[in-house]
């Protein structure tokens, strides 16, 4: 479904993401971990064509969308939850499960869909007229999810959405997420905390300075001696 | 008792016509953090427009309502197309630049408007021929005339108009996404360029229904009018809260009360010694005193993002 050949990613002459290849299948869900600065947040902005790559191709369903404008990633089927959530702080949280929807027409369709937000947080349903930007992180981290949701797409990028929240909240974030990828959802993780990341992953790729240096199944990676020593502190 | 009703009546009218220009301000601002200042020379150019259209159709027998709505409607499909050309041809090459450049930008393109005006409708001073109908009414001894009426409601109408439409339309949601966070509004599937276009469009049809109401009202005309009256009305957007539309409404009445209230008594207060004509003094006495006391404005205020 996505196929990753030899991106790269620059910011000025400093070299990010050094030409690295990877793919997710459909209905997979797939991790991309590694310690800070190893360059994951960076290849998933220049996925969501929020970063120029600065070479490398980037395939989704067959069809080249490195160049396209950030704006028509979403009617392609693809939707990022950013690093840090950037859910919009002033507009409450039916609106912003509304601009989640933006690329979408069908209003009933895009009602069904926030009750099924809700459903699967109940927290956002009590609070729908509140502002975003008033609510706790974890309850940010879910709209963020949700509004992702609410273009209903077919490749879901997931970028840290452990980071900040405290260790109950991350576990009921996690659950969101496997329950949204067993129903058929293709996923790609970006997370820091690798343990997580593997554990809900069917497969996974480990990044070092800007470059994808291991590979392997979750369950083998979790095993793996390497990846135990240095991201599970082993 | 009557000059204070008086004062009060030309400081809502004044009001209204500032609101209106003071919302094209806050409206730029907030989606992109630029203080346009040609903003008061789209105003102008509305008033200029209209002038032209209702001297050409003025002895042609057509209704005055007709004519008014022609001249309306010529006022604003020209000022529409001025703002959506500066967007495109000034700011968006600058869009990445820092912002100094864009400003410095926007005092240029506002010379160059105000030039542009010279050569087209010349540097004399214009009427606005008498054609409105004058009724008047008495309020408490003092009068107000249909035309302040029909300015005061129209104002009103289109500045609930517009907060329908931000606040209630899938447009205006994604103006307002726009504004709090463009990157993250692009992920939403939003096209930012079209965005910005929309709202030059929308910021500059209501500068020209200010310019047909201004030169309506004062009956003068002139190519450099639009330079004190977008001070004025920036005045307005930062006493409000530059980039919040209530503010803007809210600053631009109380500014347009200040200063008539200000014009009306300042003959009194000082004995005679400072007449109406220290009218412009009151708007940047309370820029000043804005910036100094309350940054933010009367109603700007910040809900952080929490981590």
């Amino acid at each position: 479904m996505l196929e990753v050949t030899g991106l790269r990613v620059a910011y000025g002459g400093i070299q990010a993401v050094r030409g690295i290849t990877f793919h997710v299948n459909q209905g997979e869900m797939v991790t991309l971990i590694g310690a800070n600065g190893a360059g994951k947040t960076s290849t998933l902005k220049a996925l969501a064509r929020l970063l120029n790559a600065a070479g490398g191709s980037v395939r989704y369903c067959g069809k080249e969308i490195s160049t396209l404008p950030p704006h028509e990633l979403v009617s392609e089927g693809i939707a990022l939850v950013p690093e840090g959530r950037g859910v919009f702080p002033r507009m409450s949280i039916v609106e912003n499960l509304l601009m989640g929807a933006y690329s979408r027409r069908d209003k009933e369709a895009i009602n069904a869909d926030s009750e099924r937000v809700f459903s699967l947080f109940p927290r956002l349903k009590e609070r729908s007229q509140q502002l975003a930007g008033t609510l706790s992180g974890g309850e940010q981290q879910m709209l963020a999810i949700g509004r992702a949701l609410m273009s209903r797409p077919k490749l879901l990028l997931l970028d840290e959405p452990s980071m900040g929240l405290a260790p109950l909240m991350v576990q009921k974030i996690f659950e969101v997420i496997r329950s949204v990828a067993d129903a058929g959802m293709t996923v790609l993780l970006v997370e820091q905390n690798a343990k997580l990341a593997l554990e809900v992953s069917q497969r996974g790729y480990v990044m070092e300075s800007g470059e994808i240096t291991l590979t392997d199944e979750s369950t083998k990676l979790l095993a793996n001696p390497k990846v135990r020593e240095a991201y599970l502190g082993e | 008792m009557d000059i204070f009703i008086q004062q009060i009546i030309n400081g809502l009218v004044l009001g209204s016509i500032y609101a209106l220009v003071a919302l094209g301000y806050t409206m730029v601002y907030g989606i992109m953090g630029l203080i346009n200042f040609a903003h008061g020379e789209i105003v102008m150019i509305g008033a200029m427009v209209a002038l032209t259209v209702v001297k050409l159709l003025v002895n042609s027998g057509l209704p005055v309502f007709i004519i008014i709505l022609i001249a309306l409607a010529g006022a604003v499909a020209v000022c529409m197309a001025v703002g959506y050309s500066i967007e495109r041809i000034a700011y968006r090459p600058l869009r990445r630049a820092p912002k100094l450049a864009p400003l410095i930008t926007a005092i240029g393109v506002s010379i160059v408007l105000q030039n542009l005006a010279m050569l087209i409708w010349g540097r004399n001073y214009h009427a606005f021929p008498p054609i409105l109908p004058d009724a008047q009414f008495d309020i408490y001894g003092a009068t107000i005339t249909s035309l302040q009426v029909t300015i005061v409601l129209i104002a009103a109408l289109m500045m609930a108009g517009l907060i329908v439409l931000i606040h209630r339309t899938r447009l205006g949601r994604a103006m307002r996404a726009t504004s709090e966070n463009p990157l993250i509004a692009q992920l939403m599937g939003v096209n930012i360029n079209q965005i910005i276009s929309f709202t030059f469009v929308i910021g500059s049809a209501l500068a020209a229904v200010a310019g047909l109401m201004v030169s309506a009202n004062y009956s003068i005309v002139h190519f450099y009018m639009g330079f004190m009256l977008g001070l004025k009305a920036f005045t307005a957007a930062v006493l409000g809260g530059i980039g919040n539309i209530a503010g803007a409404v809210l600053g631009g009445i109380l500014l347009g009360l200040i200063e008539s209230l200000g014009a009306g008594y300042i003959g009194d207060l000082t004995g005679g010694f400072l007449g109406s004509h220290y009218q412009d003094v009151f708007a940047f006495f309370v820029l000043i005193c804005v910036l100094i006391f309350r940054p933010s404005g009367l109603v700007g205020e910040k809900i952080s993002e929490r981590a």
